[in-house]
């Protein structure tokens, strides 16, 4: 069995039950290929980066799955290139950590996650001083641009 | 005439430290980097939507290709620009 991901995005135009019809039509149409849906995630209405087919929004969907093989894949996605109402979609065939990251996401576990990273700076700053410190003792080590590693540190 | 290790100490060995950059995917053991989260990947390109250099962000190999393919992703996806302004 092999992992899947499809995102794709509906055209925002159409009414909410067209939408909703769209999303579910590819959803069935995998169940009938032997695929084991895992879940649909529906994104909502979400601002494009850049304009497609003259639209600014799109309605995001992303269905996690489980295949049997790729055999499925080429009618599925030629169906979707077909389609009008498909603004864009990517299939990504996922690896354990990504089936790992979408279960713990589904529980809630990713938010938390990012507060545990804020926690973790501070046990593990001393040991960091200890290594500036060692290497300030040489002295040809400055001056390389310690700007861009501190706003990094500050946007976690 | 002061010592080799008085001399050592006469200036803050602080100061002028820059600070280590890491590997933050290695050391908060994150092993999958999702291409649906633009805002997480914001912190990985600059103001034009260009991806970072390792020399910057401090990635390892292995997670700067994988932040890479998901920005590319992320990109196709419209959750992030191609090319852009201001993007920050």
């Amino acid at each position: 069995m092999r992992n899947y991901e499809t995102t794709f995005i509906v055209d925002p135009t159409l009414s909410g039950d067209e939408i909703k019809a769209t999303a579910q039509a590819y959803v069935d149409n995998l169940q009938k290929e032997g695929c084991e849906i895992v879940f649909v995630d529906e994104m909502g209405l979400r601002t494009l980066a850049y304009d497609i087919n003259n639209r600014n929004n799109g309605v995001y969907y992303c269905v996690e799955y489980t295949a049997p093989n790729g055999a499925f894949l080429k009618n599925f996605e030629l169906g979707m290139r077909r389609d009008e109402r498909i603004l864009r979609f990517l299939t990504v065939a996922l690896d354990k950590y990504g089936v790992q990251y979408n279960a713990d996401k589904r529980a809630g576990k990713i938010g938390k996650a990012k507060r545990h990273k804020q926690e973790k700076p501070a046990k593990t700053e001393p040991a960091a001083h200890g290594i500036s410190r060692k290497k300030a003792d040489s002295p040809h080590l400055s001056g390389v641009p310690s700007g861009d590693a501190e706003s990094f540190k500050e946007e976690e | 005439m002061a010592s080799r290790d008085d001399i050592k100490f006469l200036s803050n060995p602080k100061i002028g430290g820059r600070r280590r950059k890491y590997c933050r995917f290695r050391r908060y053991g994150i092993k999958y980097i999702d291409y649906k989260d633009p805002d997480f990947l914001l912190t990985f390109v600059n103001e034009q939507g260009k991806i970072l250099p390792r020399r910057i962000t401090g990635n390892s190999l292995k997670y700067q290709r994988k932040v890479a393919s998901a920005i590319k992703r992320a990109r196709h996806l419209a959750m992030l620009p191609y090319v852009t302004d201001l993007l920050k």
